[in-house]
């Protein structure tokens, strides 16, 4: 058995999916450099730390904008009504498409599936927070909200 | 009137708190469980009340706890699922964010039954506020003892701590919950070797959903007939029901399990809105098999709803009424299936992408013939095929659907539009 095999600590491995938040967070989305560090501090092989990254849905690969709003188009948020007329809504307000960031780099506009937000839908996440029963005053309310902090 | 036993201090103010919990009789099953009752003792109470697990397989508890080995000097763990993410189910997350302790009690006293001194919490990377629910409850356990070395005086000890998901749909399934916890993709594990012998890090390892967890230790403190009173002889205890969809009242409601869909959907949920009539309700989950209208009254337990061809799953009920179009519910529910398939199999992996493909193109009015008997013979290439029990879960909206409403899929591949008269979404827009 190699001696690198035999040192390996499971536990440490275990650190990656926090040691990706905490990356993703400093540097806004796992750029290049981030996937590296993580996978030096860890000694882990940077295939494995992309391929992590790649995994799960929480992690980006890619920029996004200050506020990430995700509209929930599951099954119970579309049958609440909603769910879609928010959707366009966000498109028109932000005028972006799903998957988009504003030019400002405000912004980004996804759909996910479901946020269990079923009983109080439709639901929009916005970073770490809900926002539940959602409406298009609410959205606007939201809009300005968020904006207010960036004059 | 049955009496809430899971969720009757939700309606207390801060009943997420330590305190208000202990106030409320809790944490008094623990002491009884280390002063009183051997490991074994614990889990033949279990084993009585019959309790089965509520993460949507509904296997036996007690016997899941039996299949640990009994060897003292084996290291073992304990696992909590709170990777909630079946679409329709919001219970744990409920549970969490309103009373975590008297899942962290449930944790310790199985963590005691079946020797493990290690338990780590597994969240769903989205449930923000329930991590941090989770993170102060572990915290304030530990300030009063309840957790740590020689909880309250005895000789057992146990350390838990929580792990936060980065967002895969598998996660929920244990031996995916168990990669994930190691540090890798969330991709399921043969089975067996099954997790009580060989689980994280090799060591045997105790899986449990949350809400199996919460009811361990109302069954300590009142007893395993009691529990095993509640609900049908194959079916026993109170279950959190979730309701969403096109009814009055949504939410969760905590009934006995054996509860028939009617009294959920007009008593409870207050009927469905709109004045609108009932479609089609799938009753646990987004993976559960629909019913219709005239199975209303099938009683809500494992057995009956096996029965009635379709599953209990989370007990998830989603109420869709007669403007729904089904074409629509199959192709949202397999975005989510097609999203969320880890990719390691390909019936599933590539399966659940064609089935996307045609669903999207028939609803888009832009089916081709035979699309639909190809959308069958995919389901059917896929179901028992897979790796793990997604690819079964991920056929069965649109199985049901061919079987149930199979019209209505040839209907728009005729016609190149829905013959629902009325769009789900028009529906919508009348609701307050």
């Amino acid at each position: 058995m190699p001696p690198d095999v035999q040192s390996f600590d499971p536990a440490k491995r275990s650190m990656l999916l926090t040691a990706l938040y905490i990356a993703q967070e400093q540097y806004g989305y796992l750029t290049p450099d981030a996937v590296q560090r993580v996978a030096g501090r860890l000694g882990l092989p940077l295939t494995d730390v992309y391929s992590m990254a790649s995994f799960y849905s929480l992690y980006r690969t890619k920029p996004v904008g200050r506020y990430v709003l995700q509209v929930c188009e599951g099954l119970s948020c579309h049958l609440a009504g909603g769910a879609d007329s928010l959707l366009d809504y966000l498109r028109q307000q932000l005028d972006i498409e799903a998957g988009q960031t504003t030019q400002d780099g405000l912004f980004t506009l996804e759909t996910v599936q479901c946020l269990a937000s079923c009983g109080t839908s439709p639901a929009i996440r916005v970073n770490d927070s809900l926002y539940e029963n959602m409406t298009t005053e609410k959205v606007d309310e939201l809009l300005e909200t968020l904006r207010g902090y960036h004059v | 009137m049955f009496e809430p036993v899971l969720t009757r201090n939700f309606g207390l103010p801060r009943s997420e708190t330590i305190d208000v919990y202990i106030a409320n009789g809790g944490y008094q099953a623990l002491p009884k469980v280390l002063r009183e009752c051997s490991p074994q003792q614990v889990t033949e109470t279990v084993i009585a009340s019959g309790l089965r697990g509520r993460g949507g397989a509904g296997f036996p508890a007690g016997r899941k706890w039996s299949f640990m080995p009994k060897e003292p000097e084996v290291q073992k763990y304990v696992c909590v699922n709170t990777d909630e993410g079946e679409p329709g189910t919001f219970k744990d997350r409920e549970l969490v964010e309103k009373d975590p302790h008297q899942i962290i009690e449930g944790v310790i006293i199985a963590s005691y039954a079946v020797g493990a001194t290690r338990a780590f919490v597994y969240i769903r990377g989205e449930f923000f506020l329930g991590v941090k629910r989770w993170i102060k409850a572990i915290d304030d356990a530990y300030a009063k003892g309840f957790l740590g070395k020689n909880i309250l005086g005895s000789e057992f000890s146990l350390d838990l701590s929580v792990h936060r998901g980065a967002g895969a749909y598998i996660c929920g399934e244990e031996t995916a919950l168990i990669e994930s916890l190691e540090g890798k993709r969330g991709e399921p594990r043969k089975k067996p070797p099954y997790p009580a012998n060989v689980g994280l890090w090799g060591k045997p390892t105790l899986v449990h959903n949350v809400e199996t967890l919460a009811n361990i230790p109302h069954i300590i403190n009142r007893g395993a007939q009691w529990y095993a009173g509640i609900g049908t002889p194959k079916s026993t205890g109170p279950k959190i029901f979730c309701i969403s969809g096109q009814v009055r009242n949504r939410g969760v409601f905590e009934l006995p399990l054996g509860v028939s869909l009617r009294e959920i959907i007009e008593e409870h949920a207050g009927g469905m809105a709109f004045d609108k009539k009932l479609k089609a309700v799938i009753p646990g989950g987004a993976s559960t098999p629909m019913l219709t209208a005239e199975q209303l009254d099938t009683p809500m337990a494992f057995e009956t709803l096996e029965a009635a061809g379709t599953m209990l799953g989370t007990g998830a009920i989603i109420a869709m009424n007669e403007g729904t179009c089904m074409v629509d519910v199959a192709r949202r529910l397999m975005r989510f299936f097609a999203h969320e398939s880890c990719g390691r199999c390909v019936p599933c992996r590539v399966g659940t992408q064609r089935m996307l493909d045609i669903l999207e193109r028939v609803e888009g009015g832009k089916g081709r013939a035979g699309d639909i008997s190809r959308l069958e013979e995919l389901a059917n290439g896929i179901r028992g095929r897979t790796f793990c029990p997604m690819g079964d879960a991920a056929v069965s909206p649109v199985l049901s659907g061919l079987k149930l409403f199979r019209d209505e899929y040839d209907y728009h591949v005729k016609h190149k539009r829905c013959a629902a008269t009325v769009s789900p979404t028009a529906t919508a827009a009348t609701q307050p």
